[in-house]
């Protein structure tokens, strides 16, 4: 008796969900064109997506798109390795002392829902209005889910692994850099990916509050000076952002985990 | 000769290690930042002492103007939670029950969901004005992202086995929501409004620092502008105290502790 391979899904039904939703976005875009130039919708309000899209140019010719992103870019990238070390050294100092661990994990855990991003103007008084007020929110509140996370991987290390160390008579530090790391690591990212994410959307948001730094300023700028097309492509332009970045996080995760 | 046959009472020690730790942390943590306030290192007041702090705690918890924002902001917050949460109730429910429209529409969601929504505030505040409506705005936006998705993901993992006892029962759509789908995916569903709830409490604080004239948001901002460091120390205390007993008071009220303890 053969099996029966499962019938592959035909080449409509596997694209007609993504021209669904993609056909969706372009007829609500139209829709809104038509419905904002007939008056019905005030272009005081919403710009016509047309003129959104043709403010692009401008972005990048007089705003300085560019060199913002760059800016917002290396902040978060001083945030990622700042949380990195500290998320990282602190969750193993964690698992190497039990008690600790024991003390202070339900804090940590406390701490990953806590609104710190509402500490900026705390942060304000104490870096100044400055990229490190920024850096520092991004990195607070992208830190706990690093810690949790690269407890919860060491500690998830298969018995076996640990078992084949001793054998070898590995010593602790060996014991740490040749099994518990590695064996570690595709859960840390997991716990690095979540912080990234956190640490972008504060430092964005930072800067749109503080009206400092980069992409978020842009935003502030062009709203304060009521260039509404002009906000509103700088607001894509962020969601662009994000979404890409988040898509090459998942990619490296994708990688670092080929098999779950 | 040893005493046989007696009981001897053991001495319990009246703390635990970890309960001893954690109280040497917190003194620990508390003495150095009494010696930061003192040392005369850092600024004027951007350190306050803790006594200062206490007293401004007292004052912020003994003055009635403090809870008239609070309420403002618990009134936004609340409105907010559910405009955020029925929403996204709705379309989870939606997405989880149909795979063609989840694989069309999720994605967009999904990717969505961790952008920044502080920076949607300028479009909030060209909609729907300056006052509260702008502030509910961006907190029901912030909080539909997590509860959509996770009521969707949570329809998908329901156990087909009661949804094929249900249609044996031959149960109406309603009868199906209402007595299958719902029970089903209590959790995922209280714990999409637990993470909406937070989302939804940022954003609203965040819009009434920007641009307010109540809630606590703009006290938080008053004191920063005043430099009023002790009020600005207390109410992010109260804030943190409030937002995560929330947190898990939702969470309890849901049982999703008990999802951890089995």
């Amino acid at each position: 008796m053969t099996a029966v391979a499962p019938a592959k899904p035909s080449t409509f039904g596997r694209f007609a969900p993504a021209a669904m939703g993609f056909g969706t976005l372009i007829v609500m875009l139209l829709a809104a064109e038509a419905l904002i130039r007939a008056g019905w919708i005030s272009q005081y309000i919403v710009p016509p997506p047309s003129e959104i899209a043709g403010s692009f140019g401008r972005l990048f010719l007089e705003e300085h798109i560019v060199r913002r992103f760059f800016y917002t870019a290396g902040e978060c990238l001083t945030a990622g390795v700042m949380l990195t070390v500290f998320g990282i050294g602190i969750g193993v100092l964690m698992h190497r002392f039990k008690l600790l661990q024991q003390a202070c994990e339900t804090w940590v855990a406390a701490l990953a829902s806590a609104p710190f991003v509402l500490m900026y103007p705390l942060f304000m008084v104490i870096f100044g209005r400055n990229a490190w007020t920024i850096i520092m929110m991004g990195f607070i509140s992208a830190l706990p889910p690093v810690i949790l996370k690269t407890i919860e991987g060491i500690s998830g290390t298969r018995k076996v692994l640990v078992n084949v160390g001793r054998s070898f008579s590995l010593t602790a530090t060996q014991q740490f850099w040749k099994i518990l790391f590695p064996a570690a690591l595709p859960t840390i990212f997991v716990g690095i990916r979540l912080g990234l994410i956190f640490a972008l959307i504060n430092i964005v948001g930072t800067e749109f509050l503080i009206n400092y730094g980069g992409l978020g300023q842009l935003i502030e700028d062009l709203a304060e000076r009521y260039d509404l097309a002009g906000t509103y492509a700088a607001i894509c332009f962020v969601i662009l952002v994000s979404v890409l970045f988040f898509m090459a996080l998942e990619r490296a995760e994708r990688w670092l985990r080929p098999v779950d | 000769m040893a005493e046989t046959g007696r009981l001897v009472r053991a001495h319990a020690p009246l703390m635990s290690p970890v309960t001893l730790l954690r109280v040497a942390i917190i003194l620990g943590a508390l003495a150095l930042w009494e010696f930061l306030a003192h040392s005369g290192w850092l600024y004027r007041d951007v350190v306050p002492s803790l006594p200062a702090i206490g007293r401004a705690l007292y004052g912020l918890l003994a003055s009635p103007d403090f809870w008239f924002n609070l309420g403002v902001t618990a009134g936004e917050i609340g409105v907010a939670l559910a405009i955020g949460s029925l929403a996204g109730l709705a379309l989870g429910l939606l997405l989880g029950v149909n795979r063609f429209l989840s694989r069309a529409y999720e994605p967009y969601l999904y990717y969505l969901g961790p952008t920044p929504k502080i920076i949607f505030f300028p479009i909030m505040i060209m909609w729907f004005g300056v006052g509260v409506e702008s502030k509910i705005a961006l907190g029901a936006l912030s909080c539909f992202f997590p509860v959509v998705l996770s009521v969707a993901a949570g329809m998908r993992a329901i156990d087909k086995v009661l949804v094929r006892v249900g249609k044996s029962f031959r149960a109406s759509p309603w009868q199906m929501a209402m007595k299958i789908y719902l029970p089903a995916m209590r959790h995922p569903v209280i714990n999409g409004v637990r993470l909406g709830l937070g989302f939804a409490l940022i954003g609203t604080l965040l819009a009434e620092t920007k641009l307010s004239n109540k809630g606590v948001g703009f006290l938080i901002i008053q004191a920063y502008s005043t430099f009023d460091m002790p009020r600005m120390y207390a109410m992010l205390i109260v804030l943190f105290v409030l937002a995560i007993g929330a947190n898990a008071l939702v969470g309890r009220l849901g049982g999703l502790d008990s999802i951890k303890r089995t």
